[in-house]
């Protein structure tokens, strides 16, 4: 069933093709397409414009300057706290991720310039179960905000989650609330915060962290909401939602976000962004 | 095994003995005391070894004290507030003024019905942007007073519907959050029945976190964690087990700062027991935390919520 019509996004898993093949297949056109091209152009598809995911890394790559970027995440892993199995333990889907990634969860953080304005910047990766905020996201976004503050400079988080890490409970929970009360003292700071959501940004990191940006960009394409449709339909049976449901447009349209970038222009609006608020920052 | 409806069969057995006893001059007495100590004795058999699920089903029972209840019986001269002053007055979220003995307090409370025409008007108990807005509003007005501020949590969670998320419930519940993370008065938060997911955290980022012996907090319903997790709905126990949502669990995990004991069976067995007891605590927390210098205070609120999560570290 397609949510997003014309902007459903591609779920191909680029790393999940084998290394030694230089030709990916475009969900969305179809079209075979040169995987090196590809990586060059954002993870854009050059045959239909179609976005593929970007990794953590791939992200902060085509937002900072180059070699800019030094990581700062701590070297924590989630502990399991409450040794959880579903049908399958935690601590296998983890390790599993980390394999996959070769991240120690599903955001990494650091130092980094954009045209030459240092930022601390924090980006999520989908890949790791889900970009699910749990313990170890929680730490690593205050971590980051901790560093913003002590050097002065402006936080940036691009945001691409499901929402809470469930086989944490109580603690993914309450990471809303931790990540909440560290925005707060970034605003006491004078420090602004610019929040970058992307596909997609819902459940628990949109209802904390990611909706208290000073300025909210959305990424084109990116789906942005709390409860998602299948929630919402067995909830409340026989709800009709409209095609384009907590899209992109739905969220600017309905105030929630400042605007709609695509993913090639991301870059530039942060340059304009943080060159006005750097007056601000020293 | 005994259940619930097993002992209320024996407890009205017991009762028609005693008309027995006293209508027709048998002396039954001796009966009677040996079948309470049965009832007594299968009782605490049965609740002191309420499984998680068991636990879940006893803080959705549909006989439990709702915030209403309490606010009653607890606070006095309660004065409710309504509105948002956008767009409505969420009647799933109910919000004032009251004293709890002599101290003024304000009062944020999710509130269910009891007949449909009442869930009709609350939303089941799950507020909307309007609520979360509401609750806002009277925190930040009992802030500019120095006014403490005292949430009760029964929700199964934010309203989702289309009409939520076009008036943005998560941006909503996350302003809600903020709020609470820079209230400079004393804030306190009990959930008293259902703490259901981010609906229930938004008013929840208190200075202390209380739960009722059988309330539940989780960040998701054993039904959604077995349809999503186990993708079997019917493995709601396991879900329920797995998630550690009880208050003596969360308190073992250092998650909440109190448990309220509620009588024998449950709260809906004793309103005023419950009430009572509740009102105890909120008294001795609020002392407490009204005691301590506001920057002390808020520093310890501050340092709370900066260390909650468990991770460990890694070469």
């Amino acid at each position: 069933m397609a949510i997003f019509k014309e902007r459903q996004y591609l779920r191909v898993q680029v790393d999940k093709e084998p290394d030694d093949s230089l030709w990916m297949k475009c969900k969305s056109c179809g079209e075979l397409v040169f995987k090196r091209r590809v990586r060059e152009n954002n993870n854009i598809c050059p045959k239909c414009g179609d976005y593929f995911f970007l990794t953590a890394m791939e992200r902060i790559a085509s937002l900072v300057d180059d070699g800019s970027f030094e990581e700062i995440s701590k070297p924590i892993v989630s502990d399991d706290p409450l040794g959880f199995v579903d049908r399958r333990p935690y601590t296998e889907r983890l390790e599993e991720s980390r394999a996959k990634t070769g991240l120690n969860d599903a955001l990494i953080v650091g130092h980094a310039m954009i045209d030459g304005v240092p930022i601390v910047i924090a980006v999520m990766d989908f890949r790791f179960v889900g970009g699910s905020m749990g313990s170890v996201m929680g730490e690593q976004i205050c971590h980051g905000i901790d560093a913003a503050i002590e050097l002065r400079r402006p936080f940036v988080l691009v945001s691409s989650s499901g929402g809470a890490r469930v086989q944490e409970g109580l603690f993914s929970l309450l990471q809303m609330a931790k990540t909440v009360a560290a925005r707060a003292r970034l605003a006491d700071a004078g420090l602004p915060f610019i929040s970058v959501m992307t596909y997609p940004t819902s459940g628990g990191v949109q209802a904390s962290i990611a909706s208290l940006g000073d300025v909210i960009i959305a990424e084109r394409g990116a789906m942005i909401g709390f409860a998602g449709r299948r929630v919402i339909e067995q909830t409340i049976a026989q709800q009709e939602l409209p095609q384009d449901f907590q899209t992109d447009s739905f969220a600017l349209e309905h105030g929630q976000i400042d605007r709609v970038v695509k993913r090639e222009d991301l870059r530039d609006e942060l340059v304009t962004l943080l060159g006005f608020f750097a007056e601000t920052v020293r | 095994m005994s259940d619930e409806r097993t002992l209320d069969l024996l407890e009205a057995k017991i009762e028609e003995l005693r008309q027995l006893n006293s209508q027709d001059g048998i002396d039954l007495s001796c009966e009677i005391r040996t079948l309470e100590r049965k009832l007594e004795r299968l009782r605490r058999d049965l609740f002191e070894n309420l499984s998680d699920w068991e636990r879940v089903k006893t803080a959705r029972h549909p006989k439990r004290p709702y915030a209403l209840d309490y606010i009653e019986r607890i606070f006095t001269s309660f004065y409710e507030l309504h509105g948002d002053r956008i767009s409505g007055d969420d009647r799933a979220i109910i919000a004032g003024l009251a004293r709890l003995e002599e101290r003024r307090v304000a009062v944020v409370a999710q509130q269910k019905g009891r007949t449909t025409a009442e869930n009709k008007e609350r939303f089941f108990g799950m507020p909307r942007p309007q609520g979360y807005r509401k609750a806002r509003r009277v925190m930040t007005l009992a802030a500019q007073f120095g006014i403490p501020v005292i949430s009760l949590i029964d929700t199964p969670g934010a309203y989702p519907g289309l009409e939520s998320e076009e008036q943005n419930i998560g941006g909503a519940i996350a302003e809600s959050l903020r709020t609470m993370a820079t209230l400079r008065v004393p804030t306190i938060a009990v959930v008293i029945g259902e703490g259901g997911s981010g609906g229930a955290l938004a008013i929840g980022a208190a200075d202390r976190v209380l739960m009722l012996e059988n309330s539940i907090y989780t960040v998701i319903s054993p039904e959604g964690a077995a349809a999503i997790l186990w993708k079997d709905k019917d493995r709601v126990k396991e879900a329920a087990a797995a998630l550690r949502l009880t208050a003596p669990h969360l308190l073992s995990l250092g998650l909440i700062d109190g448990v309220v004991p509620e009588p024998l069976g449950g709260a809906h067995k004793d309103f005023e027991r419950t009430a009572a007891a509740l009102k105890r605590e909120l008294c001795r927390q609020l002392s407490e935390l009204s005691a301590r210098p506001v920057e002390e205070r808020l520093a310890a609120r501050a340092e709370t919520y900066r260390s909650i999560g468990r991770f460990r570290t890694v070469e």
